[in-house]
């Protein structure tokens, strides 16, 4: 009896707390904490940590979280990390936004920008000339290679368009799946940066289709690929999928698109986003794959876990904190909102789910929002159709509705019988009309 | 003997058989100029014939007598003459028309235009309808003839405000139609009739008759009919898109020109879709002198209204119980007390089903008691089903009929392949 007592009023506590309480043992993994950049930094390589230093300097002028140390931080290691490459004109732009804050060693360096145009004045030239020669000579291969060469060197120098272009004329003197493999691969990571993501889409599709030159690596590669492209197009449910689909093993090795924590990240969020409850158990929570991914970003994995037992709060914690630093990713920043607007209405919905009848104030407790507040965002889900259901407001509580089906289908009945005489009329009417002025027009011809 | 004097005689004695009909008619059209030159001798005349045994002189007699210009005291006598004439006459005799033109310009619809003009001088419409009503009955061939004297009677009974008998003309379906532009009148004035009485779904399918129908130039009524039809979507539907109002059946001329003449009432239409009751108003307040001069005023306070309650119903949907200062706030009232009237006048409408709780302020709504379960119901259904296995009837009567047709197979039989599939011997051209 008293073991009895003792599950039984835990429980109830449990279901109105919602794991808003102190004694829960497994809490301290909140990270509010700002962004570290070269913990983050180290994770890329390549243009694309260039690219993502840029953009958090950029974004954490303006972000509520950001301060000036963090803009200053991203632009002085962007600025190093350019340093290590051929791109003069990201150098001149990253010289720009520092603007002399950093000190004498961190302005325009001239010297260094004239040197390395030279150099690429000169290797351009020398690519042309091997380019033509093999060209006259006509060797496959040696054709390939120049062409790919170009490409590289293009890509390394910020000329992405021309990279393309380099890079998809390869396509025409591959031989073996090995060497479409390598061109779609380097087709994608131009336009990735260059978010150009429908071809990213298209030269995945294409890689895809050679299993034999495929290894695990490309294949998870390639997977990430497609991931991002279908985020970047809103389609988070496919986005999700692919995330999901990913094997472990692609670690580090795609450092010059994307780190293992973002695709847990990426492919965590848009899951909880999109999928329903038999998916996410199915294929996030059970995925021994996707594990592996989930044990670098602990706060996912403990916020899908929240959802999943619908702990409302504290995910909505977790996710909370989540997102200052969330909105300085480059990939995720134009999404972040819709995301996270979606797994809150997913959240409502799941709540009100199993109940008859719900009572307001218990559930603001569980969400901590205000009544008021609440009321509202339910009054857009129930007008939207998501929740079936409907509010007495006056005792504060949701009730359940089930739709009578007899009723609305007599109503439909009703309803199609209308339309279709009113149309059968009309049409009646009209082929008069023009028989008549048919009519007409024949007598007067005869 | 005086012509006139043996045309009246002849009338008289040829009123009897058909066959005398008929040559009566010959006789009558050959004495039509020489009556129109005497007709100021013509009143006496009417006064011998009898205009239920000889409609057809009479009739004759009658038009000759009011072609020329009339009046205003020479109205008030020919309205009696002519309203007398209409209640009497025999429906056969005046159905009989000139076969010289193809406009069918029946001699009984230029007496009954005349008479609508004549009433019209008189400043008393009301007096021309009754006639009206019951000429176009009798000239109708079916309950399913568009007559032009349709037309003319729904326009008197707007002018004269006596909607319900121009109602009952409204009921009956109409097929056939000798001329176009009297459907569109017809339809025009009969949505305009059922605007006033507010039974706005039939005024809705009247005016998109109209919209929809063929034409092959833009006329001015479909321009009126087409700004009514933008109103009253928005009264009754609460919506309106101008991307899907012209379905695609309608004329390429009606779709591409007839947005252009009604911009104020398509950008009312789009205020409308914001559902801020103030830029409505504020619409309307800037754009009153437009309004009022399509006439359509009335009609626009109508929208403004609609919205306060399209926004009650939408409430209806979410909240089980709310209180009259909440429905004043969504709703964009000013005070519960004007939420309490138009919630009271919605509930008496029948248009939401709910109980107002004064002492607390609150309204709690319920649903729709209807259960489909009484014996008036499955007599509806009953009736719509007999209806619509009617119309279908008509539907494939009609498809027979056209593919009988000698114009229709004369052109497919043009238009066929040279070489048919199965055999080789098939004419190219069907001449029939």
């Amino acid at each position: 009896m008293d073991a009895d007592d003792e599950t039984f009023a835990p429980i109830t506590d449990e279901v109105g707390a919602n794991g808003g309480d102190e004694q829960r043992s497994r809490r301290p993994i909140i990270s509010g904490d700002h962004l570290d950049i070269e913990a983050y930094a180290s994770l890329y390589s390549g243009r694309t940590k260039i690219m993502r230093l840029l953009f958090i300097a950029d974004h954490s002028s303006d972000e509520k979280v950001g301060n000036p140390s963090m803009n200053l931080e991203a632009l002085r290691m962007a600025y190093d990390e350019i340093k290590k490459g051929e791109n003069t004109q990201l150098m001149r732009e990253v010289a720009q936004k520092i603007n002399g804050r950093l000190g004498p060693s961190y302005e325009l360096d001239s010297a260094w920008c004239d040197a390395v145009d030279h150099r690429a004045e000169q290797k351009k030239e020398k690519l042309d000339n091997e380019l033509n020669a093999y060209r006259t000579n006509l060797i496959k291969e040696s054709i390939r290679m120049g062409y790919n060469d170009f490409g590289d060197f293009y890509y390394a120098h910020g000329q992405l368009g021309d990279a393309f272009k380099s890079y998809v004329r390869t396509r025409d003197y591959c031989t073996t799946s090995k060497h479409i493999v390598h061109m779609c691969m380097s087709v994608i990571l131009v336009s990735i940066e260059m978010g150009q993501f429908t071809h990213v889409t298209s030269y995945v599709n294409k890689a895809e289709q050679a299993p034999d030159a495929l290894d695990s690596i490309t294949i998870a590669k390639l997977r990430c690929a497609a991931g991002l492209a279908n985020l970047e197009a809103k389609k988070y449910k496919l986005a999700a999928r692919k995330f999901l689909e990913t094997n472990p093993e692609l670690g580090s090795h795609y450092s010059e698109v994307i780190a293992p924590q973002d695709v847990a990240t990426y492919g965590g969020l848009c899951a909880l986003a999109t999928f329903d409850r038999t998916e996410l158990k199915s294929k996030v929570i059970d995925n021994l794959n996707f594990r592996n991914f989930l044990e670098l970003v602990p706060e996912v994995r403990e916020l899908i876990n929240d959802f999943y037992s619908s702990h409302y709060a504290s995910c909505l914690e977790y996710l909370g904190n989540l997102k200052a630093n969330l909105l300085l990713d480059i990939h995720l920043h134009d999404h972040v909102e819709t995301l996270y607007d979606q797994i809150r209405h997913k959240a409502l919905i799941q709540y009100t789910l199993p109940f008859v009848s719900v009572d307001l104030s218990m559930m603001a407790n569980a969400f901590k929002t205000t009544v008021a507040e609440l009321q509202k965002e339910l009054e857009a889900l129930i007008t939207d159709n998501q929740i079936q259901a409907r509010i007495d407001s006056h005792n504060k509580i949701l009730y359940a509705r089930h739709a009578d089906q007899r009723n609305a289908t007599f109503q439909r009945v009703l309803e199609t019988g209308r339309e279709f005489d009113r149309d059968v009329r009309s049409m009646l009417l009209r082929s008069n009309l023009v028989k008549h002025d048919y009519n007409v027009r024949q007598f007067r011809k005869l | 003997m005086d012509p006139l004097e043996a045309l009246v005689a002849q009338i008289q004695g040829l009123s009897s058989t058909p066959g005398d009909i008929a040559r009566l008619h010959i006789i009558l059209k050959q004495a039509d100029d020489s009556l129109r030159a005497e007709s100021t001798r013509l009143s006496p005349v009417l006064g011998q014939l009898a205009p239920s045994e000889h409609s057809l002189g009479f009739l004759y007699v009658l038009d000759a007598f009011t072609s020329g210009q009339i009046s205003k005291q020479q109205a008030e006598t020919s309205v009696p003459i002519i309203t007398g004439f209409i209640n009497a006459c025999n429906a056969e005799q005046i159905r009989l028309a000139p076969e010289k033109c193809i406009n069918l310009c029946y001699p009984i619809v230029l007496v009954c235009k005349r008479l609508k003009d004549q009433v019209m001088m008189l400043e008393a419409p009301i007096r021309g309808a009754g006639p009206l009503l019951t000429a176009a009955r009798k000239l109708q061939l079916s309950t399913e003839h568009l007559t032009p004297l349709h037309s003319d009677f729904l326009m008197l009974c707007v002018l004269a405000k006596c909607y319900k008998t121009g109602l009952s003309i409204l009921e009956d379906d109409i097929f056939e139609v000798d001329q176009p532009r009297d459907l569109f009148l017809y339809c025009y004035y009969g949505g305009m009739i059922c605007i006033g009485l507010k039974r706005f779904q039939k005024a809705l399918d009247l005016l998109h008759n109209v919209v929809t129908a063929p034409m092959s130039t833009l006329n001015a009524i479909a321009v009126e009919a087409y700004k009514k039809y933008i109103l009253v979507s928005l009264i009754h539907h609460g919506q309106w898109q101008l991307s899907t109002s012209l379905p695609k059946y309608a004329s390429s001329v009606a779709q591409r020109s007839l947005k252009n003449f009604c911009q104020p009432y398509i950008e009312l239409a789009s205020s409308y879709g914001t559902e801020k009751i103030a830029e409505l108003e504020a619409y309307v307040q800037t754009n009153t002198e437009k309004f009022e001069n399509d006439n359509n005023l009335g009609l626009v306070k109508q929208v403004v209204l609609s919205m306060y309650k399209r926004n009650i119903q939408r409430l209806t949907q979410t909240y089980l119980t709310l209180s009259l200062q909440d429905i004043a706030n969504t709703v964009q009232l000013n005070s519960p007390k004007e939420a309490e009237m138009h919630v009271l006048q919605m509930i008496q409408d029948g248009e939401i089903y709910a109980t107002i709780n004064q002492r607390d302020g609150m309204v709690r709504f319920l649903e729709d008691p209807e259960q489909y379960k009484t014996c008036e119901m499955i007599e509806n259904i009953d009736s719509s089903i007999q209806r619509i296995m009617a119309l279908s009837r008509k539907l494939s009567a009609m498809d027979e009929q056209i593919s009988c047709d000698q114009l229709y197979l004369s052109k497919v039989g043009r238009e066929r392949q040279r070489y048919d599939f199965d055999d080789f011997d098939v004419p190219t051209k069907f001449n029939i």
